[in-house]
Protein backbone atom coordinates (compact mmCIF):
# COMPACT_ATOMS: atom_id res chain seq x y z
CA UNK A 1 0.00 0.00 0.00
CA UNK A 2 1.18 3.48 -0.91
CA UNK A 3 2.51 5.52 1.95
CA UNK A 4 0.37 8.17 3.61
CA UNK A 5 2.57 10.93 2.29
CA UNK A 6 2.24 9.74 -1.28
CA UNK A 7 -1.52 9.53 -1.07
CA UNK A 8 -1.69 12.99 0.46
CA UNK A 9 0.45 14.47 -2.27
CA UNK A 10 -1.63 12.79 -4.96
CA UNK A 11 -4.83 14.07 -3.40
CA UNK A 12 -3.55 17.62 -3.25
CA UNK A 13 -2.56 17.56 -6.89
CA UNK A 14 -5.95 16.22 -7.94
CA UNK A 15 -7.60 18.86 -5.80
CA UNK A 16 -5.76 21.72 -7.47
CA UNK A 17 -6.50 20.31 -10.93
CA UNK A 18 -10.14 20.09 -9.92
CA UNK A 19 -10.09 23.74 -8.91
CA UNK A 20 -8.69 24.71 -12.27
CA UNK A 21 -11.25 22.72 -14.24
CA UNK A 22 -14.03 24.12 -12.09
CA UNK A 23 -12.87 27.68 -12.75
CA UNK A 24 -12.59 26.95 -16.47
CA UNK A 25 -16.09 25.57 -16.47
CA UNK A 26 -17.41 28.75 -14.88
CA UNK A 27 -15.54 30.93 -17.33
CA UNK A 28 -16.80 29.04 -20.36
CA UNK A 29 -20.37 28.99 -19.10
CA UNK A 30 -20.27 32.80 -18.83
CA UNK A 31 -18.76 33.02 -22.30
CA UNK A 32 -21.35 30.59 -23.58
CA UNK A 33 -24.19 32.84 -22.43
CA UNK A 34 -22.67 35.72 -24.37
CA UNK A 35 -21.97 33.60 -27.42
CA UNK A 36 -25.52 32.26 -27.42
CA UNK A 37 -26.91 35.79 -27.54
CA UNK A 38 -24.53 36.56 -30.39
CA UNK A 39 -25.69 33.53 -32.32
CA UNK A 40 -29.33 34.38 -31.72
CA UNK A 41 -29.17 37.98 -32.91
CA UNK A 42 -27.44 37.00 -36.13
CA UNK A 43 -30.07 34.38 -36.91
CA UNK A 44 -32.76 36.64 -38.48
CA UNK A 45 -30.20 38.21 -40.81
CA UNK A 46 -28.92 34.84 -41.82
CA UNK A 47 -32.38 33.33 -42.36
CA UNK A 48 -33.65 36.23 -44.44
CA UNK A 49 -30.47 36.16 -46.47
CA UNK A 50 -30.86 32.47 -47.12
CA UNK A 51 -34.49 32.84 -48.18
CA UNK A 52 -33.71 35.69 -50.53
CA UNK A 53 -30.83 33.91 -52.20
CA UNK A 54 -32.80 30.68 -52.40
CA UNK A 55 -35.67 32.59 -54.00
CA UNK A 56 -33.39 34.20 -56.54
CA UNK A 57 -31.78 30.93 -57.48
CA UNK A 58 -35.09 29.14 -57.71
CA UNK A 59 -36.34 31.80 -60.05
CA UNK A 60 -33.32 31.87 -62.25
CA UNK A 61 -32.73 28.13 -62.37
CA UNK A 62 -31.27 28.02 -65.85
CA UNK A 63 -29.27 31.17 -65.40
CA UNK A 64 -25.63 30.79 -66.23
CA UNK A 65 -23.56 32.62 -63.71
CA UNK A 66 -20.03 31.91 -62.51
CA UNK A 67 -21.27 31.54 -58.92
CA UNK A 68 -23.63 28.76 -59.95
CA UNK A 69 -21.22 26.72 -62.03
CA UNK A 70 -18.30 24.56 -61.27
CA UNK A 71 -15.16 26.20 -62.53
CA UNK A 72 -12.24 24.52 -64.28
CA UNK A 73 -10.07 24.15 -61.24
CA UNK A 74 -10.51 21.00 -59.17
CA UNK A 75 -8.94 22.64 -56.12
CA UNK A 76 -11.12 22.81 -53.07
CA UNK A 77 -10.93 25.45 -50.40
CA UNK A 78 -12.06 24.62 -46.90
CA UNK A 79 -12.72 27.28 -44.33
CA UNK A 80 -12.07 25.36 -41.16
CA UNK A 81 -13.43 26.90 -38.00
CA UNK A 82 -11.89 25.57 -34.81
CA UNK A 83 -10.78 27.12 -31.53
CA UNK A 84 -7.59 28.79 -30.40
CA UNK A 85 -7.50 26.89 -27.15
CA UNK A 86 -7.72 23.25 -26.31
CA UNK A 87 -9.39 21.45 -23.40
CA UNK A 88 -12.70 21.40 -25.19
CA UNK A 89 -13.20 17.66 -25.46
CA UNK A 90 -13.53 16.38 -28.99
CA UNK A 91 -14.60 19.72 -30.37
CA UNK A 92 -11.57 20.48 -32.53
CA UNK A 93 -10.81 16.98 -33.71
CA UNK A 94 -14.44 16.40 -34.70
CA UNK A 95 -14.36 19.38 -37.05
CA UNK A 96 -11.02 18.33 -38.52
CA UNK A 97 -12.24 14.78 -39.07
CA UNK A 98 -14.90 16.13 -41.41
CA UNK A 99 -12.12 17.04 -43.79
CA UNK A 100 -9.45 14.44 -43.11
CA UNK A 101 -11.83 11.45 -43.13
CA UNK A 102 -13.57 12.57 -46.33
CA UNK A 103 -12.20 11.01 -49.51
CA UNK A 104 -13.07 14.06 -51.58
CA UNK A 105 -10.40 16.02 -49.77
CA UNK A 106 -6.82 15.02 -50.35
CA UNK A 107 -3.60 16.74 -49.42
CA UNK A 108 -3.08 17.62 -53.08
CA UNK A 109 -6.40 19.21 -53.96
CA UNK A 110 -7.32 20.95 -50.73
CA UNK A 111 -6.38 24.37 -49.46
CA UNK A 112 -7.26 25.17 -45.87
CA UNK A 113 -8.28 28.61 -44.66
CA UNK A 114 -7.90 28.15 -40.95
CA UNK A 115 -9.81 30.05 -38.31
CA UNK A 116 -8.47 28.86 -34.98
CA UNK A 117 -4.92 27.78 -34.22
CA UNK A 118 -5.95 24.23 -33.25
CA UNK A 119 -7.30 23.53 -36.71
CA UNK A 120 -4.37 25.25 -38.37
CA UNK A 121 -1.76 23.18 -36.52
CA UNK A 122 -3.75 19.97 -36.81
CA UNK A 123 -4.15 20.28 -40.57
CA UNK A 124 -0.54 21.29 -40.95
CA UNK A 125 0.48 18.11 -39.14
CA UNK A 126 -1.65 16.08 -41.55
CA UNK A 127 0.29 17.69 -44.41
CA UNK A 128 -2.60 19.75 -45.69
CA UNK A 129 -1.78 23.08 -47.25
CA UNK A 130 -2.84 25.95 -45.00
CA UNK A 131 -3.18 29.04 -47.17
CA UNK A 132 -4.33 31.62 -44.68
CA UNK A 133 -4.71 31.90 -40.97
CA UNK A 134 -7.46 34.04 -39.47
CA UNK A 135 -7.14 32.76 -35.96
CA UNK A 136 -7.50 36.14 -34.25
CA UNK A 137 -11.10 36.15 -35.46
CA UNK A 138 -11.94 33.35 -33.07
CA UNK A 139 -11.23 35.42 -29.96
CA UNK A 140 -14.33 37.50 -30.58
CA UNK A 141 -16.08 36.90 -33.89
CA UNK A 142 -17.20 40.12 -35.59
CA UNK A 143 -18.79 40.62 -38.97
CA UNK A 144 -15.75 42.31 -40.49
CA UNK A 145 -13.71 39.15 -39.92
CA UNK A 146 -16.22 37.19 -41.95
CA UNK A 147 -16.08 39.84 -44.65
CA UNK A 148 -12.32 39.57 -44.85
CA UNK A 149 -12.36 35.80 -45.17
CA UNK A 150 -15.21 35.92 -47.65
CA UNK A 151 -13.45 38.45 -49.81
CA UNK A 152 -10.30 36.38 -49.95
CA UNK A 153 -11.93 33.07 -50.91
CA UNK A 154 -14.27 34.75 -53.38
CA UNK A 155 -11.46 36.47 -55.21
CA UNK A 156 -9.67 33.12 -55.46
CA UNK A 157 -12.83 31.57 -56.82
CA UNK A 158 -13.40 34.32 -59.35
CA UNK A 159 -9.81 34.04 -60.57
CA UNK A 160 -10.41 30.33 -61.08
CA UNK A 161 -7.73 29.22 -58.66
CA UNK A 162 -10.20 27.21 -56.66
CA UNK A 163 -13.23 25.39 -57.94
CA UNK A 164 -15.22 24.78 -54.79
CA UNK A 165 -15.50 26.41 -51.41
CA UNK A 166 -16.53 24.52 -48.31
CA UNK A 167 -17.16 25.62 -44.77
CA UNK A 168 -16.43 23.27 -41.88
CA UNK A 169 -17.88 24.43 -38.59
CA UNK A 170 -19.91 23.28 -35.61
CA UNK A 171 -23.62 23.95 -35.32
CA UNK A 172 -24.69 24.92 -31.84
CA UNK A 173 -27.85 22.97 -31.18
CA UNK A 174 -27.90 23.42 -27.42
CA UNK A 175 -25.50 23.34 -24.51
CA UNK A 176 -24.93 19.59 -24.72
CA UNK A 177 -25.36 18.96 -28.45
CA UNK A 178 -23.01 20.42 -31.02
CA UNK A 179 -22.96 19.08 -34.54
CA UNK A 180 -19.83 19.34 -36.70
CA UNK A 181 -20.98 20.26 -40.19
CA UNK A 182 -19.50 20.60 -43.64
CA UNK A 183 -21.40 22.79 -46.11
CA UNK A 184 -20.65 23.82 -49.64
CA UNK A 185 -20.57 27.57 -50.11
CA UNK A 186 -19.75 27.82 -53.80
CA UNK A 187 -20.73 27.03 -56.45
CA UNK A 188 -24.30 27.21 -55.26
CA UNK A 189 -26.16 24.15 -56.32
CA UNK A 190 -29.46 25.32 -57.75
CA UNK A 191 -31.08 21.91 -57.27
CA UNK A 192 -30.04 21.60 -53.65
CA UNK A 193 -31.25 24.99 -52.71
CA UNK A 194 -34.55 25.00 -54.57
CA UNK A 195 -35.55 21.62 -53.18
CA UNK A 196 -35.08 23.01 -49.69
CA UNK A 197 -36.92 26.24 -50.21
CA UNK A 198 -40.33 24.72 -50.73
CA UNK A 199 -40.92 24.25 -47.07
CA UNK A 200 -39.21 27.45 -46.01
CA UNK A 201 -41.18 29.98 -47.99
CA UNK A 202 -44.87 30.20 -47.31
CA UNK A 203 -45.79 30.67 -50.92
CA UNK A 204 -43.00 29.77 -53.31
CA UNK A 205 -45.06 30.27 -56.44
CA UNK A 206 -45.86 33.84 -55.60
CA UNK A 207 -42.22 34.62 -55.05
CA UNK A 208 -40.95 32.92 -58.15
CA UNK A 209 -43.42 34.52 -60.50
CA UNK A 210 -43.59 38.03 -59.13
CA UNK A 211 -40.18 39.08 -57.88
CA UNK A 212 -38.48 41.78 -59.93
CA UNK A 213 -34.83 42.61 -59.79
CA UNK A 214 -33.10 45.88 -60.05
CA UNK A 215 -30.49 45.72 -61.52
CA UNK A 216 -30.94 42.57 -63.63
CA UNK A 217 -30.83 39.21 -61.82
CA UNK A 218 -27.29 38.50 -63.02
CA UNK A 219 -25.95 41.73 -61.59
CA UNK A 220 -28.03 41.41 -58.46
CA UNK A 221 -26.57 37.97 -57.94
CA UNK A 222 -23.10 39.46 -58.32
CA UNK A 223 -23.81 41.81 -55.47
CA UNK A 224 -25.81 39.53 -53.23
CA UNK A 225 -23.82 36.30 -53.38
CA UNK A 226 -20.72 37.80 -51.70
CA UNK A 227 -22.97 39.05 -48.90
CA UNK A 228 -24.56 35.63 -48.71
CA UNK A 229 -21.14 34.01 -48.38
CA UNK A 230 -20.11 36.54 -45.75
CA UNK A 231 -23.24 35.90 -43.76
CA UNK A 232 -22.71 32.15 -43.93
CA UNK A 233 -19.15 32.55 -42.72
CA UNK A 234 -20.26 34.89 -39.98
CA UNK A 235 -22.97 32.43 -39.01
CA UNK A 236 -20.32 29.71 -38.92
CA UNK A 237 -18.08 31.82 -36.71
CA UNK A 238 -20.69 32.68 -34.11
CA UNK A 239 -22.15 29.17 -34.05
CA UNK A 240 -18.69 27.66 -33.67
CA UNK A 241 -17.81 30.15 -30.96
CA UNK A 242 -20.89 29.12 -29.00
CA UNK A 243 -20.18 25.43 -29.66
CA UNK A 244 -16.59 25.79 -28.53
CA UNK A 245 -17.66 27.16 -25.19
CA UNK A 246 -20.42 24.62 -24.89
CA UNK A 247 -18.00 21.80 -25.59
CA UNK A 248 -15.45 23.18 -23.15
CA UNK A 249 -18.07 23.61 -20.46
CA UNK A 250 -19.10 20.00 -20.86
CA UNK A 251 -15.53 18.72 -20.91
CA UNK A 252 -14.63 20.72 -17.82
CA UNK A 253 -17.80 19.63 -16.07
CA UNK A 254 -16.95 15.97 -16.49
CA UNK A 255 -13.32 16.66 -15.57
CA UNK A 256 -14.48 18.31 -12.36
CA UNK A 257 -16.75 15.44 -11.42
CA UNK A 258 -13.97 12.95 -12.21
CA UNK A 259 -11.65 14.92 -9.95
CA UNK A 260 -14.23 14.85 -7.18
CA UNK A 261 -14.61 11.12 -7.55
CA UNK A 262 -10.84 10.65 -7.38
CA UNK A 263 -10.61 12.87 -4.34
CA UNK A 264 -13.20 10.88 -2.43
CA UNK A 265 -11.47 7.67 -3.45
CA UNK A 266 -8.10 9.01 -2.32
CA UNK A 267 -9.54 10.35 0.94
CA UNK A 268 -10.82 6.89 1.73
CA UNK A 269 -7.44 5.37 0.98
CA UNK A 270 -5.69 8.04 3.04
CA UNK A 271 -7.95 7.49 6.04
CA UNK A 272 -7.49 3.77 5.77
CA UNK A 273 -3.71 4.14 5.64
CA UNK A 274 -3.81 6.52 8.64
CA UNK A 275 -5.92 4.09 10.64
CA UNK A 276 -3.61 1.25 9.66
CA UNK A 277 -0.56 3.14 10.87
CA UNK A 278 -2.24 4.05 14.19
CA UNK A 279 -3.23 0.44 14.74
CA UNK A 280 0.27 -0.67 13.93
CA UNK A 281 1.80 1.83 16.34
CA UNK A 282 -0.57 0.76 19.09
CA UNK A 283 0.25 -2.90 18.51
CA UNK A 284 3.93 -2.07 18.67
CA UNK A 285 3.57 -0.08 21.90
CA UNK A 286 1.49 -2.78 23.55
CA UNK A 287 3.90 -5.44 22.38
CA UNK A 288 6.80 -3.39 23.73
CA UNK A 289 5.07 -2.77 27.06
CA UNK A 290 4.24 -6.44 27.56
CA UNK A 291 7.82 -7.38 26.74
CA UNK A 292 9.13 -5.12 29.52
CA UNK A 293 6.73 -6.24 32.23
CA UNK B 1 -55.13 54.64 -43.25
CA UNK B 2 -54.70 51.06 -42.20
CA UNK B 3 -53.90 49.77 -45.67
CA UNK B 4 -51.31 52.48 -46.21
CA UNK B 5 -48.86 51.05 -43.73
CA UNK B 6 -46.58 48.09 -44.24
CA UNK B 7 -44.21 46.15 -42.08
CA UNK B 8 -40.62 47.28 -42.39
CA UNK B 9 -37.68 45.31 -41.07
CA UNK B 10 -34.10 46.46 -41.16
CA UNK B 11 -31.79 43.66 -40.15
CA UNK B 12 -28.04 43.74 -39.68
CA UNK B 13 -25.83 40.80 -38.67
CA UNK B 14 -25.55 42.01 -35.11
CA UNK B 15 -29.11 43.09 -34.39
CA UNK B 16 -32.61 43.71 -35.66
CA UNK B 17 -32.16 47.37 -36.35
CA UNK B 18 -35.76 48.34 -36.99
CA UNK B 19 -38.98 46.39 -36.94
CA UNK B 20 -42.28 48.18 -37.22
CA UNK B 21 -44.93 49.76 -39.37
CA UNK B 22 -44.03 52.45 -41.86
CA UNK B 23 -46.01 54.48 -44.37
CA UNK B 24 -43.07 55.07 -46.65
CA UNK B 25 -39.39 54.30 -46.78
CA UNK B 26 -36.84 56.13 -48.89
CA UNK B 27 -33.48 54.66 -49.72
CA UNK B 28 -30.63 54.77 -52.14
CA UNK B 29 -30.25 51.85 -54.52
CA UNK B 30 -27.57 51.21 -57.09
CA UNK B 31 -30.01 52.41 -59.76
CA UNK B 32 -31.03 55.61 -57.95
CA UNK B 33 -33.13 56.71 -55.03
CA UNK B 34 -36.45 55.02 -54.49
CA UNK B 35 -39.38 55.62 -52.20
CA UNK B 36 -41.50 52.64 -51.30
CA UNK B 37 -45.15 52.90 -50.33
CA UNK B 38 -47.49 50.12 -49.32
CA UNK B 39 -48.55 47.99 -52.27
CA UNK B 40 -45.27 48.32 -54.15
CA UNK B 41 -44.53 45.60 -56.68
CA UNK B 42 -42.21 42.86 -55.42
CA UNK B 43 -38.66 43.99 -56.01
CA UNK B 44 -35.16 43.14 -54.94
CA UNK B 45 -32.65 45.97 -55.23
CA UNK B 46 -29.07 46.55 -54.20
CA UNK B 47 -28.46 49.42 -51.78
CA UNK B 48 -25.47 51.71 -51.77
CA UNK B 49 -24.25 53.68 -48.76
CA UNK B 50 -26.80 56.35 -48.03
CA UNK B 51 -29.41 57.66 -45.69
CA UNK B 52 -32.54 55.61 -45.25
CA UNK B 53 -35.62 57.62 -44.33
CA UNK B 54 -38.43 55.87 -42.54
CA UNK B 55 -41.77 57.64 -42.61
CA UNK B 56 -44.16 56.60 -39.92
CA UNK B 57 -47.54 57.96 -38.94
CA UNK B 58 -45.98 59.59 -35.91
CA UNK B 59 -42.95 61.08 -37.66
CA UNK B 60 -39.86 60.45 -39.69
CA UNK B 61 -36.70 58.61 -38.73
CA UNK B 62 -33.36 58.62 -40.45
CA UNK B 63 -30.46 56.20 -40.32
CA UNK B 64 -27.18 55.65 -42.09
CA UNK B 65 -27.15 52.42 -44.05
CA UNK B 66 -24.06 50.92 -45.62
CA UNK B 67 -24.05 48.21 -48.18
CA UNK B 68 -26.96 45.88 -48.34
CA UNK B 69 -30.05 45.03 -50.28
CA UNK B 70 -33.78 45.39 -49.96
CA UNK B 71 -36.45 42.84 -50.64
CA UNK B 72 -39.91 44.26 -51.19
CA UNK B 73 -42.82 41.85 -50.95
CA UNK B 74 -46.55 42.26 -51.10
CA UNK B 75 -47.03 42.95 -47.43
CA UNK B 76 -43.61 43.77 -46.10
CA UNK B 77 -40.23 45.23 -46.82
CA UNK B 78 -37.02 43.66 -45.56
CA UNK B 79 -33.72 45.47 -45.66
CA UNK B 80 -30.56 43.49 -45.07
CA UNK B 81 -27.68 45.79 -44.22
CA UNK B 82 -24.10 44.90 -43.41
CA UNK B 83 -24.10 47.84 -41.04
CA UNK B 84 -26.67 50.39 -40.02
CA UNK B 85 -26.63 53.24 -37.50
CA UNK B 86 -28.96 55.80 -35.97
CA UNK B 87 -27.67 59.41 -36.06
CA UNK B 88 -26.79 59.44 -32.36
CA UNK B 89 -24.62 56.34 -32.75
CA UNK B 90 -22.34 57.91 -35.31
CA UNK B 91 -18.85 58.84 -34.24
CA UNK B 92 -18.32 62.00 -36.28
CA UNK B 93 -14.63 62.25 -35.49
CA UNK B 94 -14.01 58.76 -36.74
CA UNK B 95 -16.04 59.42 -39.86
CA UNK B 96 -14.02 62.59 -40.56
CA UNK B 97 -10.81 60.65 -40.18
CA UNK B 98 -12.08 57.92 -42.47
CA UNK B 99 -13.12 60.53 -45.02
CA UNK B 100 -9.66 62.08 -45.01
CA UNK B 101 -7.99 58.71 -45.30
CA UNK B 102 -10.17 57.69 -48.22
CA UNK B 103 -9.67 61.01 -49.99
CA UNK B 104 -5.91 60.77 -49.65
CA UNK B 105 -5.96 57.27 -51.00
CA UNK B 106 -8.01 58.29 -54.01
CA UNK B 107 -5.85 61.38 -54.66
CA UNK B 108 -2.60 59.47 -54.40
CA UNK B 109 -3.55 57.68 -57.62
CA UNK B 110 -1.16 54.85 -56.93
CA UNK B 111 -1.79 51.63 -58.77
CA UNK B 112 -1.87 49.47 -55.68
CA UNK B 113 -4.79 51.41 -54.25
CA UNK B 114 -8.07 49.58 -54.44
CA UNK B 115 -10.13 52.39 -55.96
CA UNK B 116 -13.51 50.77 -55.48
CA UNK B 117 -12.82 50.14 -51.86
CA UNK B 118 -11.56 53.66 -51.24
CA UNK B 119 -14.58 55.13 -52.95
CA UNK B 120 -16.90 52.98 -50.92
CA UNK B 121 -15.16 54.03 -47.72
CA UNK B 122 -15.49 57.66 -48.75
CA UNK B 123 -19.19 57.23 -49.48
CA UNK B 124 -19.75 55.64 -46.12
CA UNK B 125 -17.89 58.40 -44.29
CA UNK B 126 -19.80 61.10 -46.17
CA UNK B 127 -23.11 59.45 -45.35
CA UNK B 128 -22.23 59.35 -41.70
CA UNK B 129 -21.09 62.97 -41.59
CA UNK B 130 -24.11 64.09 -43.56
CA UNK B 131 -26.56 62.39 -41.28
CA UNK B 132 -24.85 63.38 -38.05
CA UNK B 133 -24.82 67.00 -39.20
CA UNK B 134 -28.58 67.05 -39.68
CA UNK B 135 -29.63 66.48 -36.11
Amino acid sequence: MASMRDIKRRKESVQSTGQITKAMKLVSSVKLQKAKVGAEVSKPYFDTMYNTVAGMIAKSGQMSHPFLQKSQSDKKAVILITSNRGLAGGYNSNVMKLVTKDDRFTQENTVVYAVGTKGRDGMDRQKFQVAQDYSEAMNEPVYSDAMEIGKEVLSQFVRGEIGEIYLAYTIFKNTVVQIPTLTKLLPIDAEDISSETEDISEDPIERITLMNYEPEPEEALDAIVPKYINSLIYGGLVESYASENGARMQAMDSATSNAEEMISDLSLKYNRARQASITQELTEIIAGASAIS
Amino acid sequence: MADKVFNLQIISPTRIFFDGDATMVEMKTSEGEIGVLAGHIPLTAILTPGVVKIHQEEGTKEAALHDGFVEIRKDRVTVLAESCEWPDEIDVERAEEAKERAENRIKSGRKDVDMLRAELALKKALTRIDLAGRK
